[in-house]
């Protein structure tokens, strides 16, 4: 009992990682139509600015929020330079688009900084809590995804900037008629959608070690649990990293299964979702007129 | 009252990709007036709506309030005092009636007087305060362009642009919307073009009317007097 306990708890601290994965790519779904590849370069490759910043000496949390700024504005700039011009252009130049700046920032960073598995520290320390239930730095992972989580429930419910964002998302046509600058709109999401998959990034890396391709299989499961709550909700996405973390840490009693086959068992969970649900467990049917 | 006109437009056309569905139309707007577009199905009603809100490619002068139009966005546009109404109401459905208000609001930053506007909307609009925090999407088609009204409203528009808000709705709702504009013409004083099929509701409320066909304008004149003229009626409003 113990054992399934801790393990559902270490499910849930990675599990919160995925949800913000999933949030993210969630945010840019609802404004641009399409699936990020590149999200989770994008976090990896915050997170390596983040390694820069401490070893110049930096203490953790102003780099911590330094990385947050800088990714933000990043993101904010990879919409009005890249993704802004490509409006109207059809899907397949978007995915093309998105294996580019996939494979630019994945070997720009080995580039930079080598490919070689650096360790992250955690501000969290390491000590085993309640009867080494849960390490230290999973209950901190745990809590600064809820934190997260917290203030941008707060942002999309109360402020109206957070308002006319999901207007913006929701019919962006309605939204332009009110007088939203719906482009701008779109760029902040992109600018929340980098700056949350930093705060992975910084959360994930003690835990996977530091280099070019981190993000990949957590960007997997970020997919796997947008998949699965619905690409349409965020509320949605959030359950669903919440619960694609518990499903693979619980999969490993599985007899046979064990560490090698948990990817697959992401994969399984998308392909089976989309078969049976493909609306996802929160997400919405799109009615399209034609 | 002074007859300034509030928008005028000049050898306005208006396009779909290579598709042109106005061609060359002049027309103006006088401030405090109703203008009313009237005429079938296809006719260019909704195109010269979404042409003044710069939702599709024109050529031609546009003037509002004292300046061009010309290479304004869309929501430029909105925030120099242009409400579009458009047609299907474009109801931010699953969000509640309070923010779709709010929504309407989105251009403006007096916290107090948009307060004070939501206030008015609901004393026009009783309806919409009984279900303010419900959402949009559960209310009938009359009740939804109601707040579509309400959100225009929202923008202390100079000019509101109506598409069709009698489309869809039961006769006595239709009397009941127009009675509301009627009241926003008269207390409020607000602008307005409207395009409608329902000739005979429109010419009751308008000042002036046009009549367009294929996308051109083929008379125009007073509403009262277009509304009298029988063989006007029978050859282009069909009642």
């Amino acid at each position: 009992m113990q054992l399934v306990l801790s393990q559902i708890l270490a499910g849930l601290s990675t599990g919160g990682i995925y949800a913000c994965m999933a949030l993210a790519i969630v945010m840019i779904y609802q404004a641009i139509d399409h699936l990020n590849f590149a999200q989770g370069e994008m976090a990896m490759f915050s997170t390596f600015i983040a390694w820069q910043l401490l070893h110049w000496g930096l203490p953790y949390w102003p780099t911590f929020f330094l990385t947050i700024a800088i990714s933000f504005v990043g993101g904010v700039l990879i919409e009005r330079i890249i993704f802004k011009p490509l409006k109207n252009a059809p899907i397949l130049s978007h995915i093309v688009v998105f294996i580019a700046l996939f494979a630019i920032l994945n070997s720009g960073a080995g580039f930079i900084w080598d490919f070689n598995i650096k360790s992250f520290p955690t501000p969290f320390g390491t000590t085993p809590l309640f009867g080494s239930l849960i390490s230290s730095h999973d209950a901190g992972m745990i809590s600064v995804t809820i934190i997260v989580l917290i203030l941008l429930y707060a942002f999309f419910r109360y402020t109206r900037v957070g308002l006319a964002m999901r207007a913006t998302a929701a019919n962006p046509e309605s939204a332009r008629l009110v007088g939203i600058r719906v482009g701008w709109m779109i760029a902040l999401g992109w600018g929340m959608a980098a700056a949350i998959g930093a705060i992975a990034g910084m959360m994930i890396a003690p835990v996977v070690f530091l280099e070019p391709n981190m993000m990949v299989s957590i960007l997997l499961y970020g997919f796997a649990g947008a998949v699965v709550g619905g690409l349409t909700s965020p509320l949605g996405a959030v359950i669903g990293g919440f619960a694609v973390g518990v499903i693979e840490n619980l999969s490993g009693f599985i007899p046979d299964v064990g560490n090698e086959l948990k990817l697959t068992i992401a994969l399984a969970l998308i392909v089976a979702v989309l078969t049976i649900r493909p609306q996802g467990l929160f997400g919405r049917v799109i009615v399209t007129r034609v | 009252m002074m007859n300034r006109t509030l928008l005028s437009a000049r050898k306005l056309s208006a396009f779909y990709g290579a598709t042109r569905v106005l061609h060359g139309i002049d027309f103006d707007i006088i401030e405090g007036n109703v203008t009313a577009f009237l005429g079938a199905n296809g006719a260019g009603k909704t195109s010269t709506l979404r042409a003044l809100s710069g939702m599709i490619e024109t050529t031609g002068e546009i003037d509002f309030a004292g300046q061009p139009l010309k290479g304004k966005s869309t929501e430029e546009r909105a925030q120099l005092g242009i409400a579009h109404v458009p047609e299907g109401r474009g109801t931010f459905s699953r969000m509640t009636i309070e923010e779709n208000l709010q929504l309407g609001a989105m251009s403006r930053s007096d916290r107090a007087g948009i307060a004070a506007d939501i206030e008015r909307v609901y004393g026009y609009f009783p309806k919409l305060r009984e279900r303010a925090h419900q959402q949009a999407g559960t209310m009938s088609g009359g009740e939804q362009q109601m707040l579509a009204i309400g959100r225009a409203l929202m923008m202390r528009p100079k000019l509101m642009l109506l598409d069709e808000p009698s489309f869809g709705l039961a006769p006595l709702m239709v009397d009941e919307v127009y009675t509301i504009l009627r009241r926003l013409k008269e207390d409020e004083g607000v602008s307005m073009l409207l395009v409608e099929q329902n000739a005979a509701a429109a010419l009751a409320l308008a000042d002036q009317a046009y009549l367009i066909e294929t996308g051109e304008i083929v008379m125009s004149g007073l509403a009262q007097e277009i509304g009298r003229d029988e063989n006007i009626r029978r050859a282009y409003l069909g009642y």
